[in-house]
């Protein structure tokens, strides 16, 4: 595996990561019970293809999944802006919710052309999952189009989605102190 | 909107009643039906129904009291005691 290549994995990752992160903040508090389940499950899936991610990463790099996703300084991750921010604002959410499953399918597409057999895999992999999240994206997104408050988040979200890498907004230095303080509060390599 | 959902866990199985959920439209509702009913492979198939579109029926009119067309009309057990008695009576006398 070449370096371009882990390195187009490592950000992928780390946008699930966060994005799982920032999308579990709904978890008891989202608009309707039924969604508040749906919506978790969908966090969850996110967090669970960046640890497919991490995983391998972390062998090409000899390291682990953990310490990938938990002991890297926030400067340090290649996320996207979108997936940095704290919205408890529902139709940003379902905004960047859209924006993003978009970006990612086209993300994943080239993945799943990729010479290497076991990124196509897992990106083939990932995608069959995403295809849910990609429905719900545009169940929302077909019944919110005609909100004004809707549009106005799609349009100020959507620069986001090219702003780079390299910045970090502060809201990603808290979310990441929230994420790791559990694992930063006993010495480096305790079992759990 | 309120959706009613019934699974069914194996082929050939009868529909039985999941749950209930509420859901803006028919495409949520088939959504969250998936998640709640479907994802861990407990399901084969799911019916998701419009609370409103069931039609319910509880009232059950008996004037005439023929409660002998119901099997809890008709008492087997206070029959069965009677001819445990009539048998104990019998063999009582047979053995005088």
């Amino acid at each position: 595996m070449n370096e371009s290549d882990v390195r187009s994995l490592l950000e992928i990752a780390d946008d699930e990561l966060i994005l799982g992160w920032r999308d579990s903040e709904w978890t008891g508090i989202a608009p309707l019970l039924e969604e508040d389940v749906a919506f978790s499950s969908i966090a969850q899936n996110e967090i669970g293809h960046a640890r497919a991610l991490y995983e391998l990463v972390a062998r090409e790099r000899g390291t682990t999944a953990d310490e990938l996703a938990f002991d890297r300084a926030p400067e340090d991750y290649h996320c996207s802006r979108i997936v940095e921010l704290r919205l408890l604002d529902w139709e940003k959410t379902i905004a960047r919710h859209y924006l993003y499953e978009e970006t990612d399918a086209r993300r994943l597409e080239q993945l799943k052309q990729s010479g290497d057999a076991e990124i196509a895999g897992l990106a083939a992999k990932i995608d069959r999952e995403e295809t849910y999240h990609r429905m719900h994206a545009q169940m929302w997104f077909d019944r919110l189009k005609d909100e004004r408050r809707f549009t106005a988040a799609l349009d100020e979200l959507r620069p986001l989605l090219d702003s780079g890498r390299e910045e970090h907004s502060p809201e990603l230095a808290d979310l990441w102190e929230e994420m790791t303080v559990v694992r930063r509060s006993q010495p480096a390599g305790t079992k759990w | 909107m309120i959706y009613e959902v019934f699974r069914q866990e194996r082929k050939g199985q009868p529909f039985q009643h999941a749950g209930s959920l509420e859901a803006a439209n028919h495409e949520f509702a088939e959504s969250y039906a998936k998640e709640f009913y479907g994802r861990r492979g407990e399901s084969e198939a799911l019916w998701v129904v419009p609370r409103e579109a069931i039609i319910e029926v509880e009232d059950f009119v008996d004037e005439l009291n023929r409660n002998y067309h119901r099997v809890d009309g008709y008492s087997l057990k206070g029959k069965l005691k009677e001819a445990r008695e009539r048998v104990g009576r019998a063999l009582v006398a047979r053995d005088r």
